[in-house]
């Protein structure tokens, strides 16, 4: 156990956590503004991973697969909303589970009548592929630091849109009172489905930027979006501050987890039992923490409301 | 338009006309396809007593289908590997008895659901989702990561457990242990909701601080209802396993939660006979549509989509005078 290891573990925690972060801020923000439980969250990342993919195979631009990720998820995000989430904000939660449930259907099978149940291949650019050397000697793979350093950025955006723009605070108005920034003139019905095409349009940047280093492949997306509703249970609902937290919180749990709990464990019992039963209790050290924090303070950390 | 207790009736003799028709035809595979109905309609049974009566929308009871499916599991493999299930700090040998075998699971989905009840139940509204939804998740990884019971793969039972005096083998026989126990299960949820302490519970739903002013804690009611909830639906899961001589962790996976719930919707909520119509449905559409398409689930999701924007009542709704549950 060396410290270089420690550091790349803290750095894959950190990467982890923020692309959390993109999949758990829009999350928050959909429920914080129009009180909806979006399941189909995770088939908008999955389809900006898909856009970006194609568009990667197609032109070879890593750039343009951004952009494609990015246009392609707000797209999606802002047809679905009009079409059938509208109809859901003054239903009850188990309308709006069902409803979202029903388009992680329609969006998975239609995407793998689409491309296939085979796995698609996003390749990182030349130019940010190879590892690095950090301070101290460690390697570490650029293209992972350029996601660490990506994620920042627009966490740095979301808090600079949400805190100081005028749609920022139509946004923040919209969860504390619509019916009194309906009647100042506001288009709530057009603040919606903009909330809803950022929300698409952040969970794409995640599912683009992350499909490169892992395969793009139907149903990518729902393990990332249950991650991402506890980070928010742990953050706290409609609280983008809380949300940044949790989401690194977890991500280094996750990571770190996975490395240390066998080896502490290898302390206490014999190196066998150690790894296996270290590595089942590290699978379920973040969600430990989510019950842990349910005791201690059922809003989450940040939240203002239950 | 008919009555719905009619519909209960019809829906009911044909669980019982449709396999005996099939035995006497020698179709044993539609005597797999009703059972599989009838288990599934136990297990959304277990969840309507969250969900319909209690207002608790759990997206992880796929936990305590899971969880019935592997005591079965662990339980029977100890049974085939004549290795004793623990030995410290007493023994404990497996079993290929049924009836223990139910009791286990029953007991360990029951004590899931108490754990997992205490502390999602401190939410509500979006929070419960996403906290059941949660569980679930951590139940599935626990599962895959569990090497010594198959881990991803799974766990085979090679021969299907036994009931004493009769042969489970047999197609017939074992659809005639779930239909019987379903029909157990059905009776019981009908007398939990006419019971006091299923009106208290319908009261929580619909006005908790009321219910707290006639000096009932809303919380316990609903953990108790959590805690019934789940016992049916390990139960089920038991039979699951046991109808496939298989267990694997996608019965804890999250797309077994939202089959559950969908049973619930396309039959009707909060009614009695809603899961068992909507398991009906359920199977006849894998069967019918997954012949025609691979991607079948695309009409499922829309099918259901117009459900929940169009046809609030469910299936029942549609077919019984009676138009909204909960009257």
């Amino acid at each position: 156990m060396s410290l270089v290891l420690i550091a790349e573990q803290v750095l894959n925690g950190l990467q982890f956590g923020v692309m959390l972060f993109l999949m758990a801020a829009g999350l928050s923000l959909i429920f914080g503004v129009m009180g909806l439980i979006n399941l189909a969250h995770g088939s908008l990342y999955m389809i900006g991973a898909f856009c970006a993919a194609a568009v990667a195979g197609a032109t070879g631009s890593f750039v343009l697969a951004l952009m494609a990720a990015l246009a392609g998820a707000a797209v999606a995000g802002a047809l679905v909303e009009v079409l059938v989430i509208r109809r859901l904000y003054n239903k009850d939660h188990l309308d709006q589970v069902l409803a979202t449930f029903a388009l992680i259907l329609i969006f998975s099978e239609g995407t793998r009548w689409l491309f296939g149940s085979f796995p698609l291949y996003l390749n990182v650019p030349d130019i940010l592929s190879g590892p690095v050397t950090l301070p101290g000697g460690i390697q570490y793979p650029l293209y992972r630091l350029v996601l660490i350093g990506a994620g920042l950025a627009v966490a740095g955006g979301l808090f600079w849109l949400i805190s100081k723009t005028r749609i920022g605070i139509q946004i923040r108005a919209g969860e504390n009172d619509r019916e009194m920034i309906a009647a100042l003139g506001v288009d709530i019905g057009r603040l919606y489905t903009l909330v809803f095409a950022l929300g698409a349009a952040l969970a794409g940047l995640a599912g683009a930027l992350v499909g490169a280093i892992q395969s793009v492949q139907v149903g990518m997306g729902e393990p990332v979006l249950i991650l991402a509703f506890v980070v928010i249970v742990i953050g706290g609902i409609g609280s983008i501050k809380g949300a940044f937290l949790g989401a690194l919180l977890v991500g280094l749990t996750n990571t770190l987890g996975g490395i240390f709990l066998p080896e502490a464990l290898k302390l206490m019992i014999e190196p066998a039992a150690a790894t296996s039963i270290g590595a089942s209790l590290a699978s379920m050290a973040i969600y430990i923490l989510m019950a842990v924090v349910l005791v201690l303070k059922p809003t989450g950390l940040f939240g203002a409301r239950a | 338009m008919m009555q719905e207790r009619t519909l209960n009736a019809l829906v009911l003799a044909g669980l019982i006309a449709i396999p005996l028709f099939a035995y006497v035809t020698d179709e044993p595979f539609t005597i797999t396809l009703a059972t599989r109905t009838v288990i599934l309609a136990m297990a959304a049974v277990g969840l309507n007593i969250a969900l319909g009566l209690g207002g608790l929308v759990s997206l992880g009871h796929a936990v305590f289908f899971g969880l019935g499916g592997y005591a079965m599991g662990l339980l029977a493999y100890h049974a085939q590997t004549y290795t004793p299930l623990m030995e410290v700090p007493f023994l404990i040998e497996g079993t290929k008895s049924m009836p223990v075998i139910w009791l286990v699971a029953v007991i360990v989905s029951a004590f899931a659901a108490l754990i997992i009840g205490y502390l999602s139940l401190r939410t509500s509204g979006g929070y419960f989702i996403m906290i059941t939804l949660a569980f679930g998740q951590m139940f599935f990884f626990f599962a895959i990561s569990w090497s010594a019971y198959g881990g991803e793969d799974g766990l085979s039972i090679y021969v299907r457990n036994g009931f004493p005096g009769l042969n489970t083998l047999d197609p017939i026989q074992f659809y005639a242990i779930c239909l019987t126990l379903l029909a157990i299960v059905l009776w019981f949820a009908s007398r939990l909701a006419c019971s006091p302490f299923g009106l208290a519970l319908n009261a929580a739903r619909q006005s908790p601080d009321r219910v707290r002013a006639m000096g009932l804690d809303p919380f316990r009611l609903r953990l108790v209802a959590f805690v019934v909830s789940g016992a049916i639906t390990g139960l089920a899961g038991a039979l699951f396993a046991d109808l496939n001589r298989f267990v694997s962790p996608a019965m804890f996976s999250w797309q077994m939660s939202g089959e559950i719930m969908i049973l619930i919707i396309l039959g009707g909520t909060g009614r009695l006979y809603g899961p068992v119509l909507g398991a009906i449905v359920f199977v006849t559409l894998e069967h019918t549509l997954g012949d025609i398409s691979d991607y079948w689930l695309i009409f499922l999701g829309l099918l259901l989509l117009a459900v929940v924007l169009f046809a609030k009542g469910g299936l029942i709704g549609a077919l019984s005078s009676r138009r909204t549950a909960h009257g």
